[in-house]
């Protein structure tokens, strides 16, 4: 966390749906080996400011730029859409709360981890199967189960398989939304820290939407807190959650069960 | 030399929004500095601040006014106007925090929670779980509790745990917040001699400690709560 310039730099981004704010003016600067969680309750922006930084959907206002590996910042804006679809291939990698959203349900493990190494440019059968089976191993998913398809697989090894695929190109950013939600809390903790300990060991960044305090406070230094589209608290994640200042804030943090 | 810390007209209040907006003054023009190789002692009356003060400089509670300066390797930083990221790099490289209660990453091993610090800073992973597995051993952490997080811990373990990790490091700052008060008199006896090795090593050190034997054997100078706590 020592670089200092932003892998990710975000200005006034606002989205309108038709008369309904999707988010308003939000803006931050995320560093490489730094993680965001973006928290609030449900409705409160969190996913749409998600799509909107992946150009899953378009921007009203503001910009959005990327350290590119060659060292320049480019606003996505002005990407073309290659460029962008090469981005989301390698260089970014996303975890969803619905793994259907991040796999092919039909395709084997195997085939899952291999479709995004090929998307990044590798070629070589047999290269591709033993990078898959090392990602399997390392997200502890058994190897056996390589040719197996997802729909065959627990909620939990759903998500250790995203990673995986996520992970495998050797991306600089990650984009989690809730990449927990929906599942048993001793499953969330095997999750969490798998989550963890590869953010550390890989210098990851990472963005990750929850409403779920107790994660940001597991994986995050910084906290950005949202209510009704807009950015109303934000901070180190310890001061956030020790040391409230917005009434909304408060009432998050309050409404955590002690542990 | 310039002191390792120095804060000025630190003022600090709580509003609690869900009570009715209701302002909580905890300390009002708190002022006081150390040096390296010195240990102040804050004493003062339970809910005077003593632990809020020891977050204001870690950064886990904001600050109304005042300045927080720490000064270390040529770098000077008012904490109450730093960024998130230069605040973790001073908690990484700069200021250890022993809190009053262990608040540790669930399901992490005990030798692990103490080795982490030194991983930050850079150190191989063995390397750190062989000093942080002697630094639990002098603190007489029984050696088949090295491989079990905390959590289920007594509270005299855990504050070891706590210690070890805190003290492992060479921190230039040290906040420690009771680290003896759930101790008996052997294992307090082992802790005064790390915080006096750490003074002799430059350390600055600010310690809340109720146990006036423990103070006279740390501490050089003593800052009364009371002066600058709000509720007084
Ligand atoms: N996060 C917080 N929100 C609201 N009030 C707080 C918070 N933290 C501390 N306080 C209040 O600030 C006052 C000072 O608390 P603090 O923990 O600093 O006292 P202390 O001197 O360390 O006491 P003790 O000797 O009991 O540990 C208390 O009235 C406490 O209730
Ligand atoms: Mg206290």
């Amino acid at each position: 966390m020592t670089d200092d310039a932003p892998l990710l730099s975000v200005r006034g981004v606002t989205k309108w749906y038709g008369r309904r704010l999707g988010c308003r003016d939000v803006g931050f600067d995320l560093y490489p080996g730094e993680v965001i969680a973006i928290v609030g309750e449900s409705g409160s922006g969190k996913s749409t400011l998600l799509r909107l930084l992946t150009r899953q959907a378009d921007i009203d206002a503001g910009t959005v730029s990327y350290r590119m590996r060659d060292g320049s910042l480019r606003d996505l804006s002005a990407l073309t859409d290659a460029e962008r679809a090469v981005l989301r291939r390698t260089d970014w990698g996303f975890v969803h709360q619905d793994a259907s959203f991040g796999l092919r349900m039909s395709v084997s493990a195997g085939g899952n981890i291999g479709e995004r190494l090929m998307s990044a440019g590798a070629r070589h059968y047999g290269d591709i199967r033993a990078e898959a089976a090392r990602w399997l191993a390392r997200v502890e998913i058994d190897q056996a189960r390589i040719d197996d398809t997802p729909d065959t697989f627990s909620g939990g090894m759903r998500q250790r398989l995203q990673i995986a695929c996520s992970l495998v190109t050797g991306p600089r950013l990650i984009f989690m939304d809730e990449p927990t939600g929906g599942l048993d809390v001793s499953v969330q903790a095997r999750i969490l820290d798998l989550l963890r300990g590869l953010v550390v060991d890989l210098g990851l960044s990472a963005l990750i939407v929850t409403h779920d305090l107790g994660v940001a406070r597991l994986l995050s230094h910084r906290i950005m807190v949202m209510k009704a589209g807009e950015v109303i608290e934000s901070g180190l994640t310890d001061r956030v959650l020790d040391d409230p200042r917005e009434p909304y804030t408060q009432l998050l943090v309050s409404s955590i069960l002690p542990a | 030399m310039k002191p390792v810390l120095e804060i000025s007209g630190v003022s600090k209040s709580f509003t609690m929004h869900l009570q009715g907006g209701v302002s909580l003054p905890v300390m009002a023009d708190v002022t006081f500095d150390v040096r390296a190789g010195e240990c102040v002692a804050i004493v003062g009356p339970s809910g005077a601040g003593k632990s809020s003060v020891l977050k204001m400089i870690y950064g886990s509670y904001g600050c109304d006014s005042g300045r927080i300066v720490v000064t270390h390797g040529g770098e000077i930083t008012d904490l109450v106007q730093a960024p998130p990221r230069q605040i973790l790099a001073l908690r990484r490289e700069t200021i250890g925090y022993v809190s009053q209660f262990l608040r540790a990453v669930p399901r992490v091993p005990a030798l692990d929670v103490v080795a982490e610090p030194l991983v930050a800073l850079g150190a191989a992973r063995e390397e750190a779980r062989d000093r942080a597995a002697a630094m639990l051993t002098r603190l007489n952490v029984p050696q088949r509790l090295f491989g079990l997080p905390p959590a289920t811990f007594s509270g005299g373990e855990q504050q070891r745990v706590n210690i070890a990790r805190g003290l492992l490091p060479d921190y230039a700052l040290l906040l420690l917040d009771e680290p003896t008060a759930s101790l008996d008199a052997k294992n307090r006896a082992v802790v005064v001699d790390l915080i006096n090795a750490r003074k002799r090593g430059g350390a600055a050190i600010i310690a809340i400690v109720h146990d006036e034997d423990v103070r006279d054997a740390i501490a050089d100078r003593i800052v009364d709560a009371a002066h600058f706590s709000a509720a007084a």
